[in-house]
């Protein structure tokens, strides 16, 4: 028995969401009385790093078949490699890829599959998970007793807390299964932007912001912080900013640290998208915009006079601490 | 083409959410339910393939009689045909069985799901339907194209897109840019009459299991009520955030 997480990695590099799903392999396992092994594909970084998060050993699969991502090869693997190490539960983080592959690798595997994950599990027998259901308006819990159990999780909805050490990493040999084949012709990232499920702040405008000409301070206010930048739907479907930018029911969930929504009334749709951030600022014009009973904190304001005045106030606060 | 489109019967987006009061079960009470959005798109996308391509558009639900408002619907907006198997929806990988099952007896070119359903949010069923058939499974679907028997698709990325290919037939996890929100077809009065003649079938579900189990639900802690700060006083925000916050 062991516990396997899949380590995704971005050209070769490794993110918060990695470290983040070995960590909760290692929590799990340490639950269960056993150990947590990653399996990490193609050519990546350092992998010893990952004994700071509890693994205790890494596996690493090189070659032709893993220099680009491949939903079909990546369960394929992660199926052999389980069957090598006896593995009956399954790590995988909840980014675009890792949902693109957990659903296969639970055929493959004859698993039972929990995804939208939002917390370490509250038991291991059998094991039993939280999920979010209803786009965040509710909670249930979730159990499987297959032999195989594979866990999706939410990026950043357990967090990552960083430790010492350093692990084993080892070669791995696996024989794939044939697989359907698809072909990568272009991979098209966008530069110099954090992404949204990994963003750990977000600033987000609404149509309140009138038109995307004035989106550069909403840009501003999202460097000073480290944040990255959303949008309403409207504002999507207006073409003012990019459809990537779209949270909510119908848009990405995200789950910041800090969700900053400016400009934007607070629609049952939209909040349904963004009430898992942990703390919630709205900036609206409007005592009444429906945002202020789901925030944390609140500016009653016209966003063109303070949204200038909160990025210099944070800019100040950065250069003195 | 033959495509296939499925359908999940949800909770309109409006929806207040509650649970039976020993909290077992989302309390259906005066709640609207509709096409899962995600759906929307890829019958709407469906429809374009066949007037272009001509061919088949196929709707199915795997749910009890209570969603076939849902499928006529779907008719409605334009599909050829629907497929109602009876039976209720307990996970992922059961609806997957089902919808694998009828495929397997129809052979369609494309079939269409969504990301995920907007109610119990699994994000399970087109990738597992893909592996059950093993059939290429593109998933945050935001682009197809069609040049014969070849899929020129784009999805999303963490950070970006992608382009790819795969050759007929395939299984897509579909969402908003398979069609824009602008081009959404919805029923019109022709629609909704000639929907109530086209055929709708309702299919025993076929032998399978769930792999697992619901257990409570709960609502989220209610949130503790906003503070106010000041427009003149924007720096009292940045402390908050630093001190009671603890995000900057
Ligand atoms: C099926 C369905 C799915 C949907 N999915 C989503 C979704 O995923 N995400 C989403 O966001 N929406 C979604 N919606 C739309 C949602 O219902 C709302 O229409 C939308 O969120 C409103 O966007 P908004 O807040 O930007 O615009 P508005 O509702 O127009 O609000 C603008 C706000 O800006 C404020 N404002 C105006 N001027 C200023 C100023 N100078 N300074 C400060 N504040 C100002 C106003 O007081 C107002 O509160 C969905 C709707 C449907 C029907
Ligand atoms: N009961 C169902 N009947 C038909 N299709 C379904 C059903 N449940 C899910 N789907 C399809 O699978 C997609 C993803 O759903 P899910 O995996 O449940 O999040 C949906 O958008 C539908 O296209």
């Amino acid at each position: 028995m062991s516990v396997l997480v899949y380590l995704e990695n971005w050209e070769g590099k490794f993110k918060k969401n990695s470290f983040e799903a070995a960590q909760y392999a290692a929590k799990t396992a340490e639950m269960m009385g056993t150990e947590a092994i990653g399996v990490s594909l193609g050519e990546t970084d350092d992998l010893a790093v990952f004994g700071a998060y509890g693994l205790s050993k890494v596996i690493s699969l090189g070659g032709a078949d893993f220099g680009q991502f491949d939903n079909y090869k990546t369960a394929s693997a992660l199926k052999s490699i389980a069957e090598q190490n006896s593995a009956d539960t399954l790590i995988i983080s909840g980014t675009l890829n890792g949902k693109s592959v957990a659903p296969i690798a639970s055929i493959m595997l004859n698993a039972g599959l929990i995804t939208n994950v939002t917390e370490l599990p509250s038991s291991v027998s059998p094991l039993t998970l939280k999920r979010s259901v209803f786009s965040s308006k509710g909670f249930v819990n979730y159990s499987s007793e297959e032999a195989t159990k594979i866990v999706c999780f939410i990026p950043n909805s357990v967090g990552v807390t960083e430790g010492s050490g350093s692990c084993e990493v080892v070669q791995g040999n696996v024989s794939l299964d044939a697989t359907p084949t698809t072909t990568i012709n272009e991979v098209d990232r966008i530069k110099g932007k954090i992404p949204l499920p990994e963003a750990e702040r977000v600033v987000s405008a609404g149509r309140g912001l009138k038109g995307p000409e004035n989106w550069g301070m909403i840009e501003e206010l999202a460097e000073v912080l480290d944040a990255g930048t959303a949008c309403s739907k409207p504002v999507s479907d207006m073409g003012w900013r990019p459809h990537t930018e779209h949270v909510g029911q119908t848009g990405i969930a995200i789950n910041p640290d800090l969700y900053i929504a400016i400009g934007i009334s607070g629609a049952i749709q939209h909040l349904a998208g963004v009430s898992s951030s942990k703390v919630i600022v709205a900036i609206n014009n409007d005592a009444e915009a429906p945002f202020f009973k789901a925030a944390d904190y609140g500016i009653i304001g016209d966003a063109f006079e303070v949204v200038p005045k909160l990025t210099e106030a944070i800019r100040n606060f950065k250069a003195t601490n | 083409m033959k495509v296939l489109v499925c359908i999940s019967h949800v909770p309109d987006t409006t929806s207040k959410i509650n649970f039976t009061s020993d909290n077992s079960e989302f309390d259906k009470n005066g709640v609207q339910f509709v096409i899962n959005p995600y759906d929307e798109f890829g019958l709407t996308r469906a429809m374009w393939i066949k007037e272009k391509n001509g061919g088949t558009v196929t709707v199915v639900n795997v749910g009890s009689a209570e969603t076939e408002p849902t499928l006529r619907k779907a008719l409605a907006i334009g599909a050829d045909d629907a497929v109602r198997i009876d039976a209720n929806p307990s996970d992922g990988f059961f609806v997957a069985s089902q919808i694998a099952a009828l495929a397997k007896e129809n052979n369609y070119d494309i079939i269409i799901a969504g990301r995920e359903s907007i109610d119990y949010n699994g994000g399970q069923v087109p990738g597992m339907i893909a592996a059950l058939l093993n059939q290429p499974f593109i998933n945050g679907c935001i682009g197809l194209e069609l040049e014969g028997n070849n899929a020129q698709m784009i999805r999303e990325i963490d950070g970006g897109k992608e382009k790819l290919s795969a050759d007929l037939p395939i299984v897509i996890g579909g969402q908003k840019g398979l069609v824009e929100e602008k081009d959404l077809r919805i029923p019109n009065m022709r629609g909704i009459m000639s929907a109530r003649t086209k055929p709708l079938q309702v299919r025993p579900a076929i032998d399978s299991s769930s792999r697992t189990k619901v257990g409570d639900f709960e609502k989220p802690a209610p949130k503790s009520a906003v503070k106010m700060v000041d427009a003149e006083n924007v720096q009292e925000l940045v402390s908050l955030l630093h001190n009671e916050a603890k995000v900057i």
